[in-house]
């Protein structure tokens, strides 16, 4: 059978030039990773991937897709994922195995029957489909992994006390985020049975109109639902720009610290904190 | 005949629970009742109790605000209880208030700031075996901005 011929042809001459065929393989790789990665360092993660290619092509059949090469296919994803990871484009990574046909095919030479090749050439890029489907499918998980977290991160609501939650606001609040912010607020508002609100703004980088807009209507929409809030950890510079742009608080409560504005909420709800006379026996 | 909307007396307070869609008659008349009702028991406070509704459009926000306007007039504290989160977005979104209204999020925190306000459930004046959960409870109102 003529893929046989030309699979125990690759494996003939992969045995026979696997040093050379390895080192004009690194070579390659090192320079498309344009000094991303040390020759060393290529070599270290391509010399398994060689030997598990060469043992898959003993058993007689170069098709990417056999259980002979699950060995190579696993280190070629795991490969490729390292790569999605650390930010390599997608050619930088599949390069990897295209540089491995011509380092081949460079040292099959004149003496190779032109029918070998296609074999061999489909076998490279299934091997290459593998390695690309990886790159995204890694690509796609960190990025699920950072929205996620953003998410997280926008909405934390926190009960300090019975009846006193704390929304510490982190990032920029536009509209997309109020609204987040503001339905989670008063879910756990009615959730908890919660009467106050420390809506802590020290993580929000610039407070500027339009941000106030959406404190205020965050604050409104509480105070309808008849809970009372408090604004927390108002920097010096961030009350000079709120002072000097005009905005206006009314009557909602401003504190520097979240400790002067639980102070607050203890001092509305009855609440009182006292130290405990010291007890030294 | 248009739907009434029930108002319930506890002591000095009325309870005026809204479970049906407001459509603008049932509004007018439960505003008619409700002063009538006011000057009939000497009621000090009304308890209104939005939590079934989901729609609060302008126009009830406004008959809120009128409610515990004529309230106020008659000496009778208006608290509105229950607004669901949903409703406040929207009625933040839309620049709405409930013209000064206090609110409460549910009727017992209703109670305890009438409570804190002399106005208690009871006829008698034996506000001391209450309870002291609200006793210092916040009024605040709903349409200062």
């Amino acid at each position: 059978m003529a893929t046989e011929q030309a699979t125990n042809r690759i494996v003939e001459v992969l045995e026979r030039d696997r040093e050379a065929i390895g080192d004009r393989w690194f070579r390659a790789v090192t320079t498309s990773t344009r000094g991303k990665m040390v020759p060393a360092e290529v070599r270290r993660e391509l010399i398994p991937v060689l030997d598990a290619l060469l043992n898959g092509a003993r058993e007689g059949e170069l098709d990417a897709g056999l259980p002979a090469f699950d060995e190579a296919r696993a280190l070629l994803g795991e490969y490729s994922r390292m790569r999605a990871r650390q930010g390599f484009t997608p050619s930088e990574t599949a390069v990897a195995v295209f540089a491995l046909r011509d380092a081949v095919l460079t040292h099959i030479g004149t003496d190779a029957a032109i029918a070998d090749l296609p074999a061999f050439s489909r076998f490279i890029d299934g091997l290459g489909l593998h390695t690309f489907e990886t790159f995204a499918a890694s690509r796609e998980s960190v990025i699920l992994n950072q929205t996620e977290q953003l998410l997280e991160l926008s909405t934390p609501v926190v009960k300090l006390w019975d009846g006193i939650l704390a929304v510490p606001l982190v990032g920029t609040l536009d509209s997309a985020r109020t609204q987040v912010v503001m339905e989670a607020l008063l879910e756990t508002l009615v959730a908890t049975n919660s009467a106050h609100a420390i809506i802590d703004i020290t993580g929000v980088p610039a407070v500027d109109t339009q941000v106030a807009q959406h404190l205020l209507k965050t604050i409104f929409a509480a105070r309808l639902m008849g809970a009372q809030c408090i604004i927390s950890g108002v920097r010096p510079q961030i009350a000079q720009t709120i002072v000097s742009l005009g905005i206006d608080f009314g009557d909602i409560a401003t504190k520097a610290t979240v400790a002067d504005a639980l102070r607050v909420a203890f001092n509305s709800a009855g609440l009182e904190v006292r130290k405990t006379t010291e007890k030294r026996s | 005949m248009s739907e009434r909307v029930p108002i319930v007396r506890i002591g000095q307070i009325l309870l005026v629970s809204i479970q049906v869609d407001l459509s603008d008659e049932t509004t007018l008349t439960l505003q008619d009742d409700l002063s009538n009702r006011i000057v009939a028991e000497g009621a000090r406070g009304v308890i209104l109790d939005i939590s079934a509704l989901e729609i609060v459009d302008s126009f009830i926000a406004r008959m809120i605000g009128t409610i515990a306007g004529v309230s106020k007039v008659l000496d009778a504290e208006t608290v509105v209880v229950g607004m669901r989160p949903a409703v406040a977005i929207t009625l933040a979104e839309l620049g709405l208030s409930l013209g000064g209204v206090r609110t409460a999020l549910d009727s017992d925190k209703a109670f305890a700031i009438l409570r804190s306000m002399g106005r208690s459930a009871t006829r008698d004046d034996d506000d001391d075996s209450e309870d002291s959960e609200g006793a210092g409870e916040t009024a605040h109102t709903g349409g200062a901005r």
